[in-house]
């Protein structure tokens, strides 16, 4: 029986496709079944950063309505075969997506798949109230900024209301250098205030939009430092501790030192 | 035969005419014999209007009753009901009562978007959030970080106060006083309290010890009854 997963965060832009592909990615890497949700109707992308628009036929409205069944709608990736992604409907209405109907889906996928991961649209309307109708857990993703972590705590307080886990946090597009010199809001302050537990931290990377641009998650690629944290939010998601190494390292005296020595860590 | 007790005697006092009833007799009897009693001395147009305190003793008179008893007491006459003060109230106000005069305690995390709405003090443990807002008709002690918007008297005491343990609002409010954080960026402050300076006609932060000098009766059960 697998495990049902919604990826949110009220405020648009701020890394819920990106996230979502990401950790279904890495937890694809670590050899779970793991199936995508795009919940996102009218405004698809989770199929873009895949890389996997071209192999869409029918989409997640279509198995609502019953115009096919839920497993010809399933696109299977084309680097894992345990990886399949349900595409958002590009032309319909935005409640075409109902909570029942979504319940309906997750259920059936989780005899299947050990991860489904349901990426949320932004607002806190029908869209919202329908993707995390179905999920088990939350993850809410946020940037170190006023606005998104304000939008957070919204969110927060209404998943709190549902009957589910505790949400968990991811602050992403962290820029190292901004939150040393305090022009960017601190990874504690966010825990802080919104007082739920980390589940991880991802650095601004340039290659996270050379990757999606490219179709190709950027939890592919061995060393950039985004790949690596989100394959530590999967460790973490799969019960691993792993501890916050990135920033610790690059919030750590040394690193200072390094960078005053121009060393490269 | 003997002559009947008096069932309503009035008494004049500094602050105008007491009218006591007694609590022994039917209210029937007791409005009968005010109505003589008002009725035999009308008063002239020029005289003052004199205020009068009405004591029930241990009667309870319902709503219905109260407005018998104060018709019977203006009609054609130069007089004034100030109160109607009785030593016995029903369960149901007491319970009111006891509910508006405790301190509530509430744990929980007020987020943005919410708003947390008390009858009587709160004592907040956890933080109330940007966005988030709390509202209490009494005073408002917060446990926690208090980073969004806090009002206490909201029913207009100006005497409520504001307190917590980390303070960085983005509006304190306190009964019809408003002040919100300054435009440029501010570090909080810890243990301070909110309350309005009748000297500076605004809401002012200062320590939380000052409370002690400021606001002697702030614990006193009579001040919090009067929240309700």
């Amino acid at each position: 029986m697998g495990e049902a997963i919604v990826i949110t965060s009220g405020k648009g832009g701020v890394g819920k496709t990106t996230t979502t592909a990401n950790l279904g990615t890495a937890l694809a890497l670590m050899d779970k079944k793991v199936c995508l949700i795009d919940t996102d109707i009218g405004l698809r992308n989770l199929d873009v950063v895949m890389g996997l628009e071209n192999r869409i036929i029918f989409d997640i409205v279509d198995v609502i309505n019953g115009r096919c069944k839920l497993k010809q709608a399933l696109i299977q990736d084309k680097r894992f075969e345990y990886l399949s992604l349900l595409p958002a409907a590009q032309t319909s209405d935005k409640t075409a997506v109902t909570s029942e109907g979504m319940i309906k889906i997750v259920e059936e996928l989780k005899q299947d798949y050990d991860y489904i991961i349901i990426d949320c649209p932004a607002g806190i309307e029908h869209g919202f109230q329908s993707a995390i109708a179905g999920a088990d857990q939350a993850i809410v993703v946020t940037t170190p900024e006023h606005a998104s972590v304000r939008d957070a705590d919204r969110i927060i307080g209404l998943l709190e209301q549902e009957d589910m886990a505790r949400p968990k946090l991811v602050i992403n597009r962290i820029r190292n250098h901004m939150m040393q010199s305090g022009e960017m809001l601190d990874v504690d302050d966010i825990v802080q205030v919104l007082s739920i537990d980390l589940l991880g931290i991802v650095l601004d990377d340039d290659e996270v939009i050379k990757a999606s641009n490219e179709g190709e998650p950027v939890a592919f690629q061995p060393n950039s430092k985004a790949s690596i944290a989100y394959r530590n939010i999967a460790r973490r998601i799969l019960g691993e501790t792993v501890p916050l190494q990135s920033l610790e390292d690059d919030k750590g005296f040394f690193k200072k030192v390094k960078k005053f020595f121009g060393m490269r860590s | 035969m003997q002559e009947k007790k008096q069932n309503v005697t009035i008494k004049g006092r500094q602050n105008g005419l007491t009218l006591l009833i007694n609590d022994l007799c039917s209210f029937d009897e007791a409005l009968a014999e005010l109505k003589q009693v008002v009725e035999s001395s009308r008063p002239n147009r020029e005289d003052p209007i004199v205020s009068v305190n009405v004591e029930l003793g241990n009667r309870y008179l319902t709503e219905k009753q109260k407005e018998q008893l104060k018709q019977i007491i203006h009609e054609g006459n130069r007089l004034a009901i100030d109160t109607i003060e009785s030593n016995v109230i029903t369960r149901e106000e007491a319970l009111k009562w006891k509910e508006e005069s405790q301190v509530k305690a509430i744990h929980r995390i007020v987020r943005s978007g919410q708003v947390l709405e008390v009858t009587g003090d709160l004592l907040l443990i956890g933080d109330v959030n940007p966005g988030g807002m709390v509202v209490s008709t009494g005073d408002v002690y917060i446990m926690g970080n208090l980073r969004g918007t806090a009002h206490a008297g909201a029913n207009g005491d100006r005497q409520a106060v504001i307190a917590a343990a980390y303070m960085k609002p983005s509006q304190l409010r306190i009964a019809d006083y408003i002040s919100r954080a300054p435009d440029y960026e501010t570090t909080g402050v810890y243990m301070e309290c909110g309350f309005i300076s009748e000297k500076e006609d605004k809401i002012v932060i200062d320590r939380l010890q000052v409370l002690s000098h400021l606001r002697k009766d702030l614990s006193s059960f009579e001040r919090r009854m009067q929240n309700g």
